[in-house]
């Protein structure tokens, strides 16, 4: 009977990332367009657009191979599943051992090897020059989120997500130097992966500061709206990091009756808009930088997870 | 009872050394390389099956033969350690010879490839199968000096010669540190067996000189930063199923040096020596993989490459010795088999990789990418199994290449309980290199893959390409398979290693196998686990899933059109990214430190006809500030020993007569 009931709670937690993910970009673009005085959108139109785009026949350039159509499904996939580790209202998913911490991240730099292949399969300027600023970033996102895992793994003893969450959420962590550095290299690294800006403008099409929209200018219909999808899908997943780790009250233990998961349903509700609304704040209100400054924004990324891991070392108790 | 294991492997290595002087006699013939790959496959196979049943089953197993010096013999060896290294060689071996049935028809020269090849796979056999100084350094020599005989089989290209050059002086340098290393542990009595140096208690200041020559000698071979020169211009210039060999294998039969002093040989390592071996192996990774982001030869990338492997291997042995030297055994099992791992991992997709490279070369002819593009369409098969292979070295899910490097990551992550306070700060910075490197792999085999089989093709070579032969197929395809395999099935690997570490520490990891759902768990159950074969499971249903829900309910339409390229479509392939420039923002971020590279743009003013003009320079400060000082100090040296060479004989029996005189004080001055 338990065996069913974390089955069933593994199997919400995929649906229920899976609904939500065009939700949060919906409320991020409506936050978004209040804040600079326009009406904007319904918070429901990422639901209409991927509907829309899944109707529509694929255009598919003539240099096109297989890998260019299977790139979307690889991509979605992965990142899907990534999401779907991730404790959203409740720990002691029944498969979080299947993947700790540094495998998601593991999972996400898939998808992107697949994305950035992909912009690279039609053979164009823009494919390329997206693919080649994306790996530059990731080159440098990529082991700040590991620094900030190696911090996270330090003070929780563990790179188990669902455990990571638990410790963090009992009483007993307190306010932490190297948490407090964590979670700032982790905000940068998740605007960054998530082309928010001032790394990448996910709205803009100005060709010369397209990142992400340069790869996938070639892609059209079902599979722009899976490319689609994941996008969103890791946004939702990078909030919801940030909310089970550094906010990770409210969140219902394992086999925990059907009132805790609907209250931890409720919370998690309020993460994810609290989360999206701060990140349109926070968009609003900077600049896009340049390419070649990016580096040094998710350098200090990279210098705060390494101060935080470099404390701990010294110090359990920083 | 049938003949013992290390009997039936030196009957093996017997077989391929008649095959090379077979093929002596008849590699000019035409087709007879079907003959040597033939013999040479047949031989590797059987000794591969030996190994592999040592490694699982089998005692140490021993022979002395009465060869070599009179009063030692040459002691062969088998136990665990060099079961597990046999297994690489002659997987390796195999592979390379079944590609070579294929590839060795598109060879022009084959009497200078095939004896070498048959006797530099007895030779690497022989060096993992040594138990004296003797008979392994006469078999690291043999070794050296047929890789270099290859090496140099295509010597009308003087950049080859030049090549060979460097690996020869290189090799050299590196075995006289072995040789060194090996007098100093073998003592002033001469006990050159290894089962007496590991019986013999070593001096400290011994046993750290030793370490030192031996991480000159082993890590010269292996391609340690700053030891690495030789590497990338020796790898890329043999035949593509060598380089395979050479990158593959022949480093791992450095790292096997490496383990049997540094761990068998002289006893309890120290602390230090493993933070040396640690800073060591982060800086040879960050460095070779930026090196190899640099490049633009297809082949050349791949073997900076290894050098960033060899790098991460090195991390794990470093972190080994650190936690053996406080006692912490499980966590130096730990690290081993994280080490051992990635040299397993490692020569599965590298020789996968340069058989790929090989294909593409037979196919147009070209190495350099910039020349390349579009293979994806006129090589699929090539074109998947390269895929595969750029995966797995990206270290990415559910491939094995992420296996070995999250073993690496949780091991640093035991770290913080070591009690010394150099390694607690060394730790984590190798920890962020190592985290670096791996997302750089990543960006370098983008790179790789898209500009040489993505895109569109550059020149008409790369778009007249055709799929090369079955037999170079069937290696590739076996190695991908393998990468799959090991990723998704770590825990046989892993159980297979733990012998290895209980002969050389005493301890090893939990056992894996029988754990529910085949996971992996290299500590406890809360502290981490891994599982790539659900991993896989899991993105292939989703996939599918979403593939079947659309294609079912939504849309399944394709209509073909030009690209789209925001409005501006360029037929020709000229306008595509090329290797330079994918790699011109990482250049511009790290390699303006770390190459010294300098853009020049020459705009000519408004109204000028003459063309702009953009260069780029890149420095190798390692060559610049280590080699060159080195070539120029021997130059003027020789120049001015050169006048000894016109002297008087009275000249020289006056010099003859001082050095006696000289020698005889020493002596008597000598305590």
């Amino acid at each position: 009977m338990a065996v069913i009931l974390d089955l069933f709670v593994q199997a919400a937690q995929m649906a229920v990332v899976l609904l939500l993910a065009p939700l949060l970009t919906g409320i991020v673009r409506k936050t978004k367009a209040r804040l600079l005085r326009r009406r904007g959108p319904s918070i429901f139109q990422p639901y209409r657009d991927l509907l829309r785009l899944l109707r529509k026949d694929v255009v598919l350039a003539e240099s096109a191979s297989w890998l260019f159509r299977a790139a979307p499904y690889v991509i979605f996939a992965t990142t899907w599943v990534a999401a779907a580790l991730v404790p959203t209202f409740a720990t002691g998913l029944i498969f979080s051992w299947t993947a700790d911490l540094i495998a998601l991240i593991a999972l996400l730099a898939s998808a992107r090897f697949a994305l950035t292949l992909a912009g690279m399969d039609v053979g164009t300027s823009f494919g390329g020059i997206g693919s080649s600023r994306e790996v530059m970033i990731a080159s440098l996102a990529e082991p700040a989120m590991l620094l900030v895992v190696f911090t996270l793994a330090l003070v929780a003893g563990s790179t188990q997500l669902s455990t990571i969450a638990a410790y963090l959420a009992s009483t007993g962590v307190g306010l932490r130097v190297s948490l407090g550095m964590a979670l700032i290299a982790l905000i940068m690294v998740a605007i960054a992966e998530n082309g928010r800006v001032p790394v990448d403008n996910p709205a803009t099409h100005l060709e010369l500061t397209m990142v992400h929209e340069a790869m996938v200018l070639e892609y059209s219909g079902r599979h722009l709206a899976m490319i689609e999808f994941a996008a969103s899908l890791k946004l939702l997943l990078y909030v919801s990091l940030i909310g089970c780790l550094f906010l990770p009250w409210g969140l219902a233990a394992a086999e925990a009756g059907p009132a805790a998961y609907a209250t931890a349903f409720a919370v998690y509700l309020g993460k994810l808009v609290l989360g999206a609304v701060l990140l349109s704040f926070f968009e609003t209100a900077i600049a896009k930088m340049r390419v070649f400054r990016v580096p040094q924004f998710l350098g200090a990324a990279l210098m705060l997870g390494f101060l935080a891991t470099l404390l701990l070392f010294v110090s359990r108790s920083l | 009872m049938g003949p013992s294991p290390v009997v039936l492997v030196l009957f093996c290595v017997a077989l391929l050394l008649a095959t090379a002087l077979l093929s002596v006699a008849g590699g000019r013939r035409p087709g007879f390389h079907q003959t040597t790959y033939g013999l040479s496959l047949s031989a590797t196979g059987l000794a591969l099956l030996i190994a592999v049943q040592q490694l699982a089953f089998g005692t140490a197993s021993a022979l002395t033969l009465p060869l070599g010096l009179p009063w030692i013999g040459a002691h062969f060896r088998i136990d665990h350690l060099a079961a597990f290294f046999l297994v690489i060689v002659n997987l390796g071996g195999a592979a390379a010879s079944l590609y070579g049935l294929g590839y060795g028809r598109h060879e022009p020269a084959p009497h200078r490839v095939l004896p070498f090849f048959a006797a530099f796979l007895a030779g690497m056999n022989l060096v993992v199968l040594a138990d004296d100084a003797f008979s392994f350094l006469l078999s690291w020599e043999f070794m050296s000096l047929t890789s270099w005989a290859l090496v140099v089989s295509h010597h009308r290209d003087p950049a080859n010669l030049r090549a060979g050059f460097v690996y020869l002086v290189m090799a050299s340098l590196g075995t006289l540190a072995l040789l060194l290393g090996f007098g100093l542990l073998a003592g002033p009595g001469g006990a050159f067996a290894f089962s007496s140096i590991r019986q013999a208690a070593h001096d400290p200041a011994i046993a750290a000189l030793v370490l030192g020559l031996v991480l000159i000698g082993a890590g010269s071979k292996a391609g340690l930063v700053p030891l690495h020169v030789w590497l990338p211009l020796a790898h890329p210039a043999a035949p593509s199923h060598v380089s395979a060999l050479m990158s593959g294998v022949m480093t791992k039969v450095a790292v096997y040096g490496f383990i049997r002093v540094a761990f068998d040989l002289v006893g309890a390592p120290s602390w230090w020596a493993g933070m040396l071996v640690l800073v060591l192996g982060g800086v040879t990774a960050v460095l070779g993989v930026l090196y190899a982001l640099m490049q633009h030869d297809l082949k050349r990338l791949l073997a900076y490459h290894t050098v960033e492997n060899i790098g991460i291997i090195f991390i794990g042995l470093g972190l080994s010795m650190a936690f053996e030297a406080n006692g912490m055994g499980w966590a130096a099992a730990l690290a081993l088999t994280a080490a051992l791992f990635h040299v397993f991992n490692h020569s599965l997709f590298k020789s996968l990789l340069f058989f790929g490279a090989g294909a593409v070369l037979t196919a147009t002819g070209e190495r350099d990418m910039e020349r390349l593009g579009g293979l994806i369409h006129r090589m699929p098969m090539t074109g998947f199994a390269f895929l595969v292979g750029c995966v797995a070295i990206s270290a990415l899910p559910p491939l094995n290449g992420f296996v070995s490097e999250w073993l690496t990551f949780q091991a640093i992550l035991q770290s913080p309980q070591l009690p010394q306070w150099g390694l607690k700060i060394i730790v984590p910075a190798v920890g962020a290199l190592l985290a670096l490197s791996a997302a750089l792999a990543a960006a370098c085999f983008v790179k790789a893959y898209g500009v040489t089989f993505l895109g569109r093709p550059r020149t008409d070579k790369a778009a007249g390409a055709v799929e090369v032969d079955r037999f170079s197929l069937a290696a590739m395809f076996v190695f991908a398979g393998l990468c799959l395999a090991a990723g998704l099935f770590p825990g046989v690997v892993i159980d297979a290693l733990s012998p290895v570490n209980l002969d050389l520490l005493g301890a090893h990891m939990p056992a894996q196998s029988g754990l529910p759902w085949l996971s992996l768990v290299p500590i406890a159950e809360g502290r981490s686990s891994y599982n790539g074969a659900l991993v896989f499971v899991f993105v292939a249903v989703s996939a599918g899933l979403a593939v079947w829900a659309i294609h079912r309910f939504a849309s399944r339409a394709v209509r073909r059109a030009p690209a789209w390229d925001c409005g501006f479509p360029d037929p020709d392939p000229a306008t595509q990214y090329t290797a330079g420039s994918f790699a011109q923002p990482i250049r511009r971020v790290y390699g303006t430190l770390v190459f010294r590279a300098r853009e020049t743009v020459d705009m000519p003013p408004p109204g000028a006809t003459r063309p702009a003009k953009f260069a780029v320079s890149i420095r190798d400060l390692v060559w610049d500030y280590l080699y060159a000082p080195i070539a120029i100090g021997v130059g003027f040296a020789s120049d001015r020993l050169n006048h000894l060479q016109f002297l008087t004989i009275r000249r020289y029996l006056s010099l003859v007569f001082l050095a006696l005189v000289g020698l005889l004080l020493v002596l008597a001055i000598w305590p």
